[in-house]
Parts: C-alpha cells; structure tokens; sequence
C-alpha cells in the first residue's frame, strides 16, 4: 500500500552525482587514448578492448548471478576495468589471455571481496600482474607501431624502457638514441602496452578528469613530481646510467598509472594528506623498480604495493578534527 | 577582495529568487492554534491553563520547569479548546494547548518596558526568560541561558547571524531589510547584557541589500557587518566563529570556550520587543517556498498556526506534496502532515512535489573522497557512517562520530546515495545513551 | 645445496625447539572439564545465557557447584553432557522460541508514509515513530534477520519478519533489537499464538490492518481459559496448556495462527513436519 508523502532523515536535497556518471566520465577520458592505441595497432588493438570488456562486463553479470545478487553491470565499473586492463596489455596480446585476465580482474580481484567498493586491490593491475608472471613470453611481445594506413607490417621490438634496461644491464650505459624519440613517445609512436603509448592523449585524458572534478590534483601531481623529481636526481648522478626524467614521464604505463590507475577512487586513500602520501609512495616504488629493479617497469607494481598500504595511510592522514586543537591546548 | 569564509563546505543552489524579493505579509488568524509545551531545547512547559479558561494574547499558558527551560505564551486571545496530545513536528502526538482564537486579538497584561539604560542586567536576563526568548536560527536554545555564562568564561565577542545559509529561506533576509531598526535594538541589549568588546553582523555575500543597510544602519553604533562567502554551512556557529574570529571552538566545547555568544538576528528582533515593549515570542517570520507551493511568501506567522493554514495564505499547493519540510532542505524535519503547527523555531516551510523527491537506489561506498572533502567538521563521514551501519559504536566514536554538527553536506554530496547524515546520528544516539548508562 | 639443507634444516629445527619451550612456559593453567564443556557448546557466542561467548559460559561452569545459567541453543541435548561431565544433577530445560507477533506485511497493513533511508527498523523508528500506521506492528526491515546468530529470520517479500521454528534456539537477541518489541519468547511447545500487537481498539485497528486483533473475544468464548484479553488484545495463556483449536478456528481477523498448519502468508518455511507435541486437553 503505497503512501505518497515521504519522510526521510535531512538533507533532502542531492548534488545529483552518481556513481554510474563518474565511471563514464572516466571511461570518455579514456577515449582519446583508445582510439591512440587503435591507431597505431591496427585491428587487433580494437579487438583486444572489446574481447576485454565484454569479458569483464560478462563476468560480473555471470557472478553476480551465481551470488544471486542483484545485477548492478550497468554501473559501468565492469566495462571501466575491462577498458583499463585492454589499455594495460600489449596489442598482440592473445584473445584466450585477454579473457582470462578479465576473469582475474573481475572475479577473483572484485568480486570475491565483496564486488564494488570492496577490492583492496586495482583489479586492471591485478589481472595485469598476474599474466605478467604466469605467460612472461607473450606479455612481453611487443609490435612496433604500424599507424593505420600506413602498410607497415606488424614487427616485433622492444619497448623505450626495455631497451633501457637491457642496455644498461649489457653495456652498463644508456643506448645512444634514447632522447631521438621523445616526439614520437608525446604523440604515442612507441612500442608499449595498447594504452600506454600515448602520453599527450593521455595526459588531456587526465586533465580533462580534473576539470570535471572526477579525480583531484594530489595524487597525479604527487604521482608524477615524485618520479621527476627522483628520477631527475639519479640522472644527475649519472646521466650515462639514468634516463632523464621527461624520459620517466613520455614512456611506460607513468601518464596512464598516475591518472587513470593510481587514483582509483576505491583503491587510494580518502584523505587529502594521504593522497599525497600515497603518490608519493607510487613515484618513489616506480623509479626504484625502473632503475634498480628487475622489471623494466615498475608503475603496476609500485600502485599494488600501495593499494596495499592505502588502509594504514587512511588511518594515520585523518584530517584534523574541527577544533582539535583547541581542545589540546 | 576575498571574502572571509572557513576551509570546507559546498554551494548548493541557493534557490532563494522564490521568495528574496518578497516583503512579509501578515499571516490572518486561524481557527485553531495549537501551542506545542515543548518548542524549546530543555524541559517541555508545563501547562497553567485548563480547557475552557478565556485567555489573553501574550498571556502565560505554560510555566518554564526548571533553569533550561522557557514559558510558552498564547499567540492571541481566545479560549482554551483543550490541554492534550497533539501531533508535534517531531513526528509524535505531544502535549500542547489548544486555542480558539475570538477574532479580538487582545493583549493581556504585559510586563512593563525596560529601560536598557538603567535596568540591571539579571532584569534583562530575567525579561528574557519570561518573554520565552530562544534562539530562533532553528535551534531554539533558552536565551538567557545562552547569556548566562559563568565567570570563568568572559564573553569579549558578540556574533550575529544574519547568515541564512540553507537554500530557499530568505527570512531573516526581509527581517534585515524591513526591521534593522528592532534588531539593532536588540543587538544593543544583548551588548549591554554580555558586556562585549566587539560586536559582529555576519551576512553572506548573496544578500548585497541588506548588506548594504546594515552596514549604514550600523554606522556608529559598534558593530562591524561582515560579508561572508556564499557557502553552505557558512551560518553553522562554529563555521561562522571560525570565519569572522578566526579561532576554532574546541571539539565538545562551546562558543562560550573561546569567548564568543553568536545569536540570530531574528532572536535580536524578538529580544529588543521583550525589553523593550514587553511582547513573549508569539510571532515569527517564517518562508514558505519549494516547487510544492504556488506562491512562495515571507510570512509573519504566529506560534501555533497548523503548516495548512500557511500553506493556504499561499495560494495552495502544487501538486500533491512528496515531502513537507519544516526548515530548510539541508537540515529540516520532514513532516507527518500538514496540520502539524508551526513553533518559535519554524523558519520555514518547504515543499516538495514527487519530481523533487528523486527514489535514489543505494549503491557501496566507491570511496571517492566528496563526503570527506565537504565535510566542514573535518571528519570522515564515510568511514564513521560504516561502523554505524555494523553497530561498531565505539570505533565510530573514534573516528569523532560525537563532532559531526549534522550539516548533510555529506550525503548532499554522495554519488552512491548514501544515507550518511542518519547512520551518523543512529551512532551519537546510541553513543550518548551508553555515556549515560556508564 | 647441502648448505642450503643444512642452514634452514637448522632453522626449522630451532624454532621448532624455542616454540616447544615457549608452548610449556607460557601455559596457562586451565581446567580441563572447561575445554570438555566448550567442546559442548553450540559455539555461536550469542550471549544468550547472560555471560561473555561460550568460552564465558564454560568459564562460569566449571567455576560453581551447580549451574547458574542454562544454554538455550545448546537446549536439554548440551544441559545434559555438562551435567554428566560436572557431576551436577541433571536438569530440565524450558526450550523456547522466539515469534514475530504481526502478520500485518505491506498488503495487509496501511503506511502513514514512505520511509526512505537506511533500511533498518531502529532508524525508521525514530522518523515519526516508523512507516507504520500500526503503532506496534512489524516494519520489515530486517533489524531483527541481521542479528540473528543462527540464521533462523527471514524477511517475506512485503516486507514482514519470520522466524523459522525449527532454526530458532531462543537465545533472545531477536526480542532486544526490535524496536516495537513486536518479538515474543514462546514456550516451544505452544504452536498457537495471537500474531497482533497492537493495544488499539478494534474500530481504529480496522482502519490499518486487515489481519490484526481487534479485541472481539470471540477466542475467548470458544476456548474459555486458553485465551485472555488485555488492554483490547488477546493473548494465548500458555501455562494453561490448553486446546486452542476453536479460538483459531472462529477468530474474524484470522490473527490467530497455529504453526502447526503452517507460517504466515509469503514466508518460505515449510509446516513443520515432526508431529509436535500434542495440547494438553482441560
């Protein structure tokens, strides 16, 4: 028997957001870089992002009904992760590992905590780490880029950073033609994961997310200073050994961890302080893993890392307390 | 020039064109006031009157129990319906006089005028009390309670807020405009009666007219007007010390801790008509806006008037009403029903038709940090209002559950349509009945 | 490799040695007739019989000469292994099960409002005294399902709470959370019992719910003592033990229900289907 007054506890007005909005809003500032990555991988970059989005949106719908929970897909956070793990893969990646990667982000990195909201973990980078190490030979096949309408055919080669460091671990030294591509590293004309090669795209993604207050300054600015900065001091040290930091930035999954991997909003702190704290946290992981560690990149790594730590920064960055210190005086 | 604000808050649509514009208008008697014996933070009146008893406008009808605690008066002359239960803004049948007015509209005896030169202070205090003065920002605190610090808390700052920051009210906006004088009558009473050095008029930026006068009605009667940034919850006490005095009032504390007394400016109004005329708070000005309503109206309304008959003086409703808020939309009550009468801290009457009342399906915590950045008492809504939903009520009270002021800039701003502003207060409830358990 | 063998061999042996060592040092005296009796325990640690979780309860046991408090999830099966295991004299258990008294769900009972909020009966309690027109009725909204330890509530389609006769152990924690106190303890072997709990009169109770006791005492008349009316409600006496077959059959409202036939409208538990003990006849 429906009664048509309604009583409610206050405020009973809203500012209209929903959470539906904000992941297409991020999914919009993803576009750019997709359209990047297709451009420059040809079709089997188109087919990777839809195999992983399908996959991701099927899996939540199929778990959810397995949990016999309501189905809560059109959210859209489904299709944000499958986007975010597509843009984290090389393009020649294999359909069979793109869905299984989707079945890791979505099931086992979401669903098994408790589906939205729960994930300690970024389940882009979840899925993303796990094929990393369980098929190291296929997520380390890069093509180079092959702009369409070009003619050039699909060929196999090395990464900016992974050059890098091979050169470094053979020779000791930096190879010589490393600053000859940052224009093209700008643009997205490297070889990389489909996502990742484009920094300007990547960064007017990100802008864009600021401006419609989706995402704040601190952690990509942190994110990114952090890697400048430390980055910028080794190579000071010794600039043979230790790439420049508008190296650090142009190549790697740097523009796409620190705007669109780093701040997701489930996985980092809620605190302002400890935004900082944890961009910060990334930088630092990810310049020590690119100079010192054994992977050629570190920036999925160093955002798991500090997912994990995201609980204890939340609790030590508490915003002092309105009229705290009044009370301790 | 920047204007003075504190660090926080949001800025919802202030929706105040319906009604900002409008002088007061004098609501018409009733044909039956219900006076409610408890309209005030304190002890309910106890009633001194019984059914059938003639009684006179502005005559006690109901005593004050103890110091927090004021008398209730009838809002004009009539006879007592009956002394029973009746349905009370908050949701409940509660005891209240019922009037029937006569159409005469006659005062009884009043206490004689003061003269704020020569009387004592304890005279004024006392006057106050008597004439049943609270503060009538909403939050219906005894004023000479308020006025009444002890020793060892010097008052050296007087505050008044002419703020008005929940959106759709404008009353006290008119009040500004149409009674500087009465105010500033009663601002120099309440001056006298704290003994302050400096004297403050907050009032927000998006009221440029009354900025305007008060500024030139103050002129040479210290008292600074200080225009304020259009903020939500810029009229909240502590925010607008934090603004105009720049000192934060400790956690658990009160204004009084860091030497200050704020009062609304409509609590001046009625201050300056019981000194200086003698006049119990029987009337105030109250706005009747929102989609809901024809015509949205500043009303002069008596105490005990049922919301219908505000409603009918303008022009009916809208529509069928989804909600009936009694306040503004940020911190109001919803209402039972339209018969429920208004009371000393009705500042307005909002309502609101189906469109307005959006079913929004609740979705998990994405963490997204709005609740946290909004927040002015800065602390962590989301995470306080999650140990409320499991019951965990002492972590929640770790997490500084006991200093959420209830401003609802938290859940105004939640994209997963968290009721969060209602599992916060489950937790102080269920936090202050423990407190006295022990 | 043999150094590898060797060095964590050493350090696996070594641990091993210092947790021995630290296992017998650190041990804490104990009663072993504690552990016996806990082992009993149904271990849900609801907190029914008053003491802190079951390791409280075997705690208090082997602390007395007899028993200070029975178990009720545990019931007469567990009363009898600690009385066995402590030497007391055995004891006789009063089994009880908790009942939602309201079959009043949003298609029988009419709403003063629409509560939007957190959905939880203590919450909407406090907006206006709840949704219900009915001042004591259920509000379906699950306060009572999440506290229960054993899982024995459940939340019918519109919104009434159930609670399975077979899965409840009387342990109570149902009865303090609700904020009506619309949850009754029943003796387990009464099956029938008046579903209303609302004090209204009749007339006003007619105007909200179809399905509630409006005080005609027509149970009465049929079964004299097995019924009694109180404050314009009827009750089931049930330490009178008598047939209350004819009150359920002429009761008008239908407020009156014997689980034996089966719960309320829209629940998902079955009749119960073991004979259960018969009424003793006056």
């Amino acid at each position: 028997m429906e009664n048509r007054l309604y009583l409610s506890s206050s405020p009973h007005v809203y500012a209209g957001a929903t959470t539906d909005a904000i992941m297409r809003q991020v999914i919009y500032a993803l576009l750019p870089a997709c359209a990047a990555g297709i451009y420059f991988f040809g079709l089997p970059a188109l087919v990777l992002l839809i195999l992983c989005t399908a996959g991701c949106v099927g899996f939540e719908a199929l778990g959810q009904k397995l949990m016999q929970q309501k189905l809560a897909i059109r959210d859209g956070s489904a299709a944000l992760t499958g986007i975010l793990l597509a843009l984290n893969l090389p393009p020649s990646c294999p359909w069979w590992l793109a869905l299984l990667g989707s079945f890791v982000a979505i099931v086992i990195a979401k669903q098994i905590y408790g589906g939205l909201g729960y994930n300690p973990f970024n389940p882009a980078l979840v899925a993303r780490v796990v094929l990393l190490i369980s098929f190291p030979v296929q997520m380390t096949r890069w093509t180079a880029p092959a702009p369409l309408g070009s003619g050039i055919d699909a060929v196999s080669t090395a990464t900016p950073l992974g050059a890098a460091k091979e050169a470094v671990m053979l020779h000791g030294q930096l190879p010589a033609d490393l600053q000859s591509g940052f224009g093209s590293y700008l643009l997205g004309h490297q070889a990389g994961c489909l996502g990742e090669v484009s920094a300007l795209l990547l960064l007017l993604g990100g802008l864009y997310l600021l401006w419609k207050k989706i995402i704040t300054w601190q952690i990509p600015v942190s994110y990114l200073g952090t890697v400048v900065v430390l980055g910028g001091l080794f190579w000071l040290i010794d600039g043979s050994r230790y790439p420049d930091p508008v190296f650090h930035l142009l190549t790697g999954g740097l523009m796409l961890g620190a705007f669109f991997m780093a701040t997701d909003m489930v996985t980092s702190p809620v605190t302002t302080r400890g935004m900082l704290v944890y961009g910060t946290g990334c930088g630092l992981m990810t310049v020590l893993i690119r100079l010192f560690g054994g992977y050629p990149e570190g920036v999925s790594f160093a955002i798991l890392l500090m997912n994990a730590a995201t609980p204890l920064i939340d609790r030590y960055t508490q915003p002092k307390k309105f009229g705290l210190v009044a009370e301790q005086a | 020039m920047k204007l003075k604000t504190f660090p926080g808050g949001l800025h919802p649509p202030d929706n105040k064109q319906w009604s900002a514009h409008k002088p007061i208008e004098t609501c018409p008697l009733p044909a039956e006031l219900i006076v409610p014996l408890s309209q005030h933070i304190g002890a309910p009146a106890i009633p001194c009157v019984a059914a059938g008893d003639v009684v006179k406008k502005g005559q006690v009808i109901g005593e004050a129990k103890g110091f927090v605690s004021v008398p209730v008066h009838a809002p004009t002359s009539g006879t007592v319906a009956a002394v029973e239960d009746r349905l009370h803004p908050m949701g409940k049948a509660l005891p209240a006089v019922v009037i029937t007015p006569d159409g005469d509209d006659a005062w009884g005896e009043l206490p004689p005028p003061l003269d704020v030169q020569s009387a004592s202070v304890n005279e004024l205090r006392d006057r106050l009390r008597d004439c049943g003065i609270v503060g009538m920002g909403g939050a219906t605190f005894p004023a000479h309670v308020k006025l009444s610090p002890p020793e060892e808390k010097p008052i050296h700052t007087l505050i008044l807020n002419g703020v008005e920051c929940e959106p759709y009210l404008t009353a006290d906006h008119r009040l500004m405009l149409e009674e500087a004088e009465t105010i500033l009558d009663g601002i120099a009473i309440l001056q006298k009666i704290l003994g302050v050095k400096q004297t403050y008029l907050g009032i927000e930026a998006n009221k440029p007219d009354a900025i305007a006068l008060m500024e030139k009605a103050c002129a040479g009667r210290d008292i600074e007007v200080v225009p304020l940034e259009v903020k939500y919850p810029q009229g909240a006490e502590k925010q607008l010390i934090l603004a105009i005095a720049g000192c934060e009032v400790p956690s658990g504390g009160l204004p009084m801790d860091v030497g200050v007394v704020v009062q609304n400016v409509g609590t001046c109004a009625a201050v300056a008509d019981a000194v200086l005329r003698g006049i119990p708070l029987i009337e105030r000005i109250a706005t009747v806006s929102g989609p809901g309503i024809k015509e949205p109206k500043n009303l002069k309304i008596r105490i005990g008037m049922p919301l219908a008959h505000l409603v009918e003086q303008c022009g009916g409703l809208n529509g069928e009403p989804a909600k009936i808020i009694m306040g503004g939309p940020m911190m109001g009550m919803t209402q039972l029903s339209l018969a429920v009468p208004a009371t000393r801290g009705t500042s307005g009457l909002l309502l609101f038709t189906a469109e307005n009342v959006p079913l929004r399906p609740e979705g998990p915590c994405i963490r997204c940090g709005r609740c946290v950045r909004a927040c002015p008492a800065h602390i962590l809504p989301t995470t306080i209002a999650a140990y409320a939903r499991l019951d965990l009520f002492e972590e929640a009270e770790q997490f500084n559950a006991m200093d959420c002021i209830e401003c609802g800039c938290c859940t105004y701003s939640c994209p997963a349509a968290l009721p969060l502003v209602q599992a916060i207060r489950h937790a102080k409830g269920a936090i202050l009945a423990q407190r006295r358990k022990v | 490799m043999i150094a590898a063998v060797i060095s964590l061999g050493g350090i696996g042996l070594s641990a091993a040695v210092a947790l021995g060592l630290a296992a017998k040092k650190f041990a804490v005296e104990s009663d072993p007739r504690e552990l016996a009796v806990l082992e009993t325990l149904p271990g849900a640690n609801c907190g029914a019989c008053g003491y802190p979780g079951c390791s409280g309860y075997a705690k208090m046991v082997v602390s007395g000469d007899k028993l200070a408090a029975v178990c009720p999830p545990g019931g007469q099966e567990v009363m009898e292994k600690i009385a066995n295991i402590m030497g007391f004299a055995p004891i006789t258990t009063d089994p009880q099960v908790a009942v939602v008294r309201c079959q009043g769900d949003n298609a029988k009972a009419k709403l003063k409002y629409t509560y939007i909020g957190v959905t939880d009966c203590v919450a909407a309690q406090k907006l206006a005294d709840g949704p219900k027109l009915c001042p004591g009725g259920c509000m379906g909204l699950g306060t009572c399902a999440r506290i229960c330890p054993f899982g024995a509530i459940e939340m019918t389609q519109e919104n009434l709470a159930v609670i399975s006769r077979e899965k409840c152990t009387g342990c109570g924690k149902c009865v303090a959370s609700c904020p009506r106190q619309v949850i009754e303890l029943t003796p387990l072997d009464a099956t029938t019992h008046v579903l209303c709990n609302s004090h209204d009169k009749g007339a006003l109770i007619r105007k909200y719910c179809e399905i509630g006791c409006i005080a005609c005492q027509i149970c009465k008349k049929n079964a004299p003592d097995a019924y009694v009316i109180e404050d314009f409600l009827a009750r089931v006496v049930y330490e009178h033990h008598l047939e209350t077959g004819p009150g359920v059959e002429k009761c008008p409202t239908k407020c009156i229900r014997d689980f034996a036939g089966g719960y309320p409208q829209g629940s998902s538990f079955a009749p119960p289907t073991c004979a259960m003990p018969p009424q003793k006849v006056a």
